[in-house]
């Protein structure tokens, strides 16, 4: 009987194609399999890969400003920052009413932090000018209750927004979902409120402040909004609106009130909000500050990459920094550099000992792989502070060099806090890890090799360096990997012993995730670190292969 | 037993020693002399210390006392990659990280000759063992036996005068295993190589070597060409060990030249011939190789002594027939004869007379 059919796939014995009821076959076994890991799998996808993935996504998140600022970084799209001229009045408009709403929900320091990481200063500004948003309306409210005492009245202003005929209900969810976006939380139950379309044509600047008032009052605050005063934003808004509204024919409740006071309204002296803003700050009529707020406005950005290798996102476009804010691409040459270092001493000081290991009997062997494993039953806190207490100026070692005449006791070793400790401390962290693998992989070098090798005339050495070593390579191989991704990673011990010469990027990182809490740099300098490795890993792989390396 | 040394002797070991722990002694008092192009086998069991004085000639171990000379010159002092010995391990430990070539050029890159000597060099090897083709694989990628012509080609090529091989055949199935033993015997006269030749397996030995050493308990208990080996045993370990053998257990009657009379435990007396028995009432072994016990009376001398036996067991071989008796209280008696036309075949029970030629009869140690 042939095994193969004249034409098309093989078939099993029901005619099925034999690929196919292999594939279900096999596939309950997978499930099994598949089971059996589950566990692990959930617990490293929600402990590892989801906070990872989310802390890498900060890197490029930038909903900050347009969420804080919506109406201003739209206005402000159109403005041409290289004509060295501030934004028109439009968008200080714009800013006052997205900066009240921002500082009701106190949310504008997190913006001006935000921002403070691209231009100096702006933290302190937004601080100040959020304090001072409600002298405005209060001066415009103290001359309007002159006119008619009710003006200050939640019910008085509910009723005039409210109106007669066809209310608006879209203005007030726009408004919530703008509310929902700024603080990030999830709003939801009745506002109670609607404007009237009439209103809300004749008097829209009013309209929209007094939308913002009623969804922050109802759904943040939980209060009723008749019967709450309204913020001062309303006032500047019905000011504004006064300047040009013709009210004359609006016949709505409370007309007469309105009209009363856009009479009264010629009298008061009316502040344009770029006049406003350049008196709280002087600063809002900085160009740059506006090219900032403007170049920072998309909701993704690559400053964070470009800050993280000491470049800048400006409005002309990427730039470098500033020499002396130059920071990062030197300490990742540094990190490099003495991860590099450390590896090398861990092959130079781990492969003769692993030899050792393999070719001792196994009685001294086990005593020898306890002396290895012995630093990793020590806290790592313990043994880089010992590391501390030897190498200091008036450390150990200093001392007996001092005592044996060998260093004078004013030129003591500086040995702490820079480099050098750096390299041996963590020299002596990261050992076992490359004598582990070394170890099992000499292990498995049968002692004839280097006997054969000799009896065919080889030296000690040649016997040694041309069949000994290439097949100790993958040891060395796995040990450096290990080493090498550990060490560039490494954070607890160039902490305490690397002063400021002997730091790592993750130093630097760690003070940019629980410090200055620039988590987007944080993470931006923890995602090049990562591709960084993931590169060299690759690099790894095209030129030894990683198959050749074994880890026992 | 002990040869005396023989400065013509192209290998010699002289009162030759060794002790690991230094309380007990693996080889003790090893003398030995070999000529140039003798193929010799150390033959024993594990432990008996053949293995150590292999690894002492190649230079990995250090003789305890005595001297080790090669061509003359001792060669105590002198580390194994000045000594010009090729060598062929048991698991061939071929460098697993080169090609074949790249093995084979090895002993010739640290002796720095130059490449074209070399590439001619590797290819004649390669070409004698019938591997020419394999030069660019790796040792992994070839079969045990491949493997094997290999390791073999490689402790040929820098063309050494004296060649060690640790058990070489080791790992080979049976058919490989017989064909190589020929292969390496053809080699090595072919090439008037001196070979050393270390295993525990008889049948290897004694097809194979011009002359073998028999280890025991770190002594050469005899060292013969393999014919006397097998059919002149020296003492009882040696019968034991070299093939099949039957032995009955007495003591020695009476002594006179070239005869001797053994006194059977159950009482019978027989005729042997006295190889290490000395004294009359010595407890003795004899020894009596199983294709030599005779059924047939007419192949038998006039008058021969014969005794009773009672068949156990009969077993057809093809070739031969094996017969299982009850000899003198012994059950474990073997009789092999040839399968000819003629020949009659036992059955269980059936009640026989056998004996043998007083020559074939060894009175050994007990």
């Amino acid at each position: 009987m042939s095994d193969t059919t004249q034409n098309g796939p093989m078939l099993a014995a029901d005619g099925t194609p034999l690929k196919r009821s292999l594939a279900r076959a096999l596939r309950r076994q997978k499930m099994r399999a598949l089971m059996l890991i589950s566990p692990l799998l959930i617990f490293v996808l929600v402990t590892f890969i989801a906070p990872i993935a989310d802390m890498l996504f900060r890197s490029v998140e930038n909903q900050m400003v347009s969420e804080t600022l919506p109406t201003t970084t739209q206005v402000l799209g159109e403005w041409d920052h290289s004509a060295g001229e501030p934004p028109a009045e439009p968008v200080y408009e714009a800013l006052y009413y997205d900066l009240f709403i921002a500082a009701e929900a106190k949310e504008h320091t997190k913006l001006g932090t935000r921002l403070n990481y691209e231009y100096t200063g702006v933290s302190s500004l937004f601080r100040s000018t959020g304090r001072g948003l409600d002298d405005l309306g209060d001066d415009y409210l103290d001359e309007l209750e002159e006119v008619d005492d009710r003006w200050g009245e939640g019910a008085f202003w509910y009723d005039l927004m409210t109106g007669t005929g066809s209310t608006d209900e879209d203005l007030v969810a726009a408004h919530a979902k703008r509310l929902e976006q700024l603080t990030g939380d999830k709003l939801s139950g009745d506002v109670g409120f609607a404007p009237s379309t009439e209103i809300a044509a004749l008097l829209p600047k009013t309209t929209a402040a007094y939308a913002d008032f009623a969804v922050y009052t109802a759904l943040v605050d939980g209060d009723v909004v008749a019967e709450e005063d309204p913020w001062e934003s309303v006032y500047v808004g019905l000011m504004t609106d006064l300047q040009t509204a013709d009210v004359a024919s609006y016949s709505g409740p409370e007309a007469e009130a309105l009209q009363t006071a856009a009479e009264a309204a010629q009298g008061i002296e009316y502040i344009p909000l770029k006049t406003f803003f350049a008196e709280e700050d002087e600063d809002w009529l900085n160009v740059d500050i506006w090219a900032t707020v403007q170049t920072y406005s998309s909701k993704y950005t690559s400053g964070y990459f470009l800050n993280a290798v000491d470049l800048q996102l400006t409005p002309d476009g990427i730039e470098a920094r500033p020499e002396n804010q130059q920071i990062y691409i030197m300490l990742f040459k540094r990190t490099m550099f003495m991860s590099l270092a450390i590896t090398f001493s861990c092959i130079a000081l781990g492969y003769p000992v692993a030899w050792l290991l393999a070719n001792l009997p196994a009685s001294k062997a086990n005593l020898l792989m306890i002396l290895v494993l012995l630093p990793f039953w020590t806290s790592l806190l313990v043994r880089t502070s010992a590391w501390k207490v030897m190498l200091q100026q008036q450390g150990v070692i200093n001392d007996v060099l001092v005592w044996l005449g060998l260093v004078d006791d004013a030129a003591r070793l500086v040995m702490i806090n820079n480099q050098f400790g750096t390299i041996v401390a963590m020299t002596h962290i990261l050992l076992p890890f490359m004598i582990l693998p070394l170890y099992s992989v000499m292990q498995g070098i049968p002692p004839s090799y280097l006997r054969a090798a000799k009896s065919l005339g080889a030296t000690n050495w040649t016997a040694f360096w041309r069949v000994y070593f290439p097949q100790s390579v993958p040891g060395i191989g796995a040990g450096s990997i290990l080493v090498f991704i550990l060490a560039i990673g490494y954070y607890i011990t160039p902490e305490i012993v690397g002063g400021t010469t002997g730091t790592f990027i993750s130093n630097r990182i760690a003070y940019h995730i629980s410090s200055s809490l620039n988590w987007g740099l944080g993470a931006a300098l923890g995602a090049i670190l990562l591709a960084v490795v993931l590169l060299l890993y690759w690099a790894y792989d095209k030129i030894v292969g990683i198959d050749n390396v074994k880890l026992g | 037993m002990a040869e005396t040394s023989d400065s013509g002797a192209f290998v010699a070991f002289e009162r030759v020693q060794k002790s690991y722990d230094g309380e007990t002694l693996v080889v003790k008092d090893l003398n030995l002399t070999m000529p140039q192009g003798e193929f010799l086998t150390m033959l024993g069991p594990s432990g008996s210390g053949k293995t150590t004085c292999l690894m002492m000639l190649a230079g990995f171990e250090t003789a305890t006392y005595g001297e080790i000379k090669l061509d003359g010159m001792p060669i105590n002092n002198i580390p194994p990659h000045k000594r010009g010995i090729g060598m062929v391990f048991q698991n061939y430990a071929l460098f697993p990280h080169m090609t074949v070539a790249e093995n084979l050029s090895f002993p010739l890159e640290v002796r720095k000759m130059g490449k074209s000597v070399r590439e001619e060099k590797i290819k004649r090897a390669l070409d004698m063992v019938q591997m020419g083709s394999f030069a660019g694989r790796r040792p992994s990628q070839l079969s045990g036996g491949q493997q094997q012509r290999i390791a073999l080609a490689r402790a040929l090529v820098f063309e050494p005068e004296l060649v060690l091989m640790d058990e070489p055949l080791g790992a080979l199935d049976k058919q490989l295993r017989e064909h190589m033993q020929f292969e390496i015997t053809r080699l090595a006269h072919e090439l008037g190589i001196t070979t050393v030749y270390v295993t525990h397996d008889q049948t290897e030995a004694l097809t194979m070597s011009d002359r073998v050493a028999v280890f025991n308990d770190g002594r050469i208990q005899q060292l013969a060409p393999p014919d006397r080996l097998y059919e002149e045993p020296e003492n009882s370990f040696v019968a034991q060990f070299i093939g099949e053998n039957n032995t009955l257990e007495g003591t020695i009657k009476s002594i006179s030249g070239n005869t001797c009379e053994v006194q059977l435990d159950d009482g019978e007396v027989i005729v042997a011939r006295p190889v290490n028995v000395t004294e009359v009432g010595q407890k003795t072994r004899v020894s009596i190789r199983p294709e030599r016990v005779e059924m047939d009376k007419s192949r038998l001398q006039e008058g021969a002594h014969t005794l009773k036996a009672e068949v156990l067991e009969f077993v057809y071989m093809g070739d031969i027939f094996r017969t299982r008796l009850r000899v003198a209280g012994n059950t474990e008696f073997v009789m092999k004869t040839r399968n000819a036309p003629d020949q009659v075949r036992l059955k269980k029970g059936q009640q026989i007379e056998i004996g043998w030629l007083p020559d074939d009869c060894r009175a050994l140690d007990a």
